[in-house]
């Protein structure tokens, strides 16, 4: 059942209009996912997020999308947009240079409805590999200073603390397309920002925690979730810095 | 074991047999490609034991890099405690059957049998 829709009033000498076409699927009710098409008006600094909140409070405010910061900080708006995974509101409509702009759930995660999925598997996997430093003397005596680290120390981890959990890398993972246990790349890129922290002193723990038939061996290294990573992190190139560890190259 | 020590096997088992199939094909070419084809000729060979020791080296090298690459392909494919055992068991049970096989038509060569 397509549908379209469009606004016909208030609109702005200088707005132009796309078709925004919506994937609309709720496991609860539907037996399969279907296209829902809105003709929307943008400006050039009109954001996709912008676009789908438009179409929830003009046409469907059934349409459910998870979004909270609008900067690209929180993670939330991770999307399929034009077939890319995409932060929904780190993406301009007029960057895509298309007429028509299609949005999906991210792949590889559970549908709650429509663009909104389950994250569960993220967080845990997240969880799994101890994302805090782990030390015996965290309790700081007197006349003790911080744990101090030299500018070179800090660059080799300090992109991978970039990462804002959007899922994007998960969602891009070919791997993770079949193989529903892998640990996944986003995990693996902060097992790395761990272990390559020189205050850390956890990762005997945390290389033994990725070393199984679905952990970080299950990499074929295609890079994707480096190239949709919107913070700049590059995880597959932390998960063969891990893999040195593993191998004994890097201590 | 342990998946490092596996992939650290798969890899080094690759390596291996990189460098060994080049002094394989490197020896093939000691004579016509069609001659070091013919029966008699894979008999000299056989029963030539320093190659046929490295023929039994590139047969074990390719079988544990070759079974082990199947083991990831299939467990990646689908997942389940039941099925990964049944996939690492059988495909164990495939490499030493036919590093049994392979080194059985070795051995029969040179004890004459054949």
């Amino acid at each position: 059942m397509a549908q379209v829709s469009s606004i016909s009033n208030e609109q702005s000498p200088t707005a132009k209009s796309i078709t925004l076409k919506i994937l609309r699927y709720n496991p609860k009710h539907d037996e399969s996912s279907q296209f829902m098409e809105f003709d929307v008006q943008y400006e050039k600094w009109t954001t996709v997020l912008d676009v789908i909140l438009d179409v929830k409070k003009y046409f469907d405010h059934s349409v459910a999308v998870r979004y909270s910061c609008r900067q690209a900080t929180c993670g939330s708006c991770g999307m399929i947009i034009n077939g890319k995974p995409k932060l929904a509101c780190f993406t301009k409509i007029s960057e895509l240079n298309s007429n028509v702009v299609t949005v999906e759930p991210m792949k590889n995660f559970p549908v709650i409805r429509d663009l909104a999925v389950k994250f569960e598997k993220l967080f845990d996997s997240h969880q799994k590999i101890k994302p805090y430093l782990i030390r015996d003397d965290t309790e700081l005596v007197s006349d003790e200073k911080e744990f101090l680290q030299t500018p070179k120390e800090v660059e080799q981890y300090i992109q991978f603390a970039n990462c804002i959990k959007c899922g994007l890398c998960n969602s891009a993972c070919p791997t993770m397309a079949t193989d529903s246990s892998f640990v996944g790349p986003q995990a693996l890129a902060q097992a790395y920002r761990y272990v390559a922290d020189s205050r850390d002193k956890g990762k005997d723990s945390r290389l033994k925690m990725i070393d199984d038939s679905h952990g970080i061996w299950r990499c074929h290294f295609a890079g994707s979730c480096s190239q949709v990573c919107p913070k700049g992190v590059d995880p597959a190139m932390g998960i063969q810095l891990l893999r040195g560890y593993m191998l004994g190259f890097s201590s | 074991m342990r998946e490092s020590t596996i992939m650290k096997i798969h890899y080094g088992t690759a390596l291996a047999a990189v460098a060994l199939v080049a002094v394989h094909i490197l020896m093939r070419l000691t004579q016509g490609f069609a001659e070091s084809l013919e029966y008699e000729s894979v008999l000299a060979n056989y029963k030539f034991i320093p190659y046929a020791i490295m023929l039994e080296l590139i047969l074990i090298l390719l079988a544990v890099h070759g079974f082990n690459g199947l083991r990831v392909i299939l467990i990646e494919l689908k997942q389940g405690r039941i099925y990964e055992k049944a996939v690492s068991y059988g495909c164990l049970a495939a490499m030493i059957g036919l590093i049994a096989y392979g080194s059985r038509t070795i051995i029969m060569t040179n004890m004459g049998l054949v």
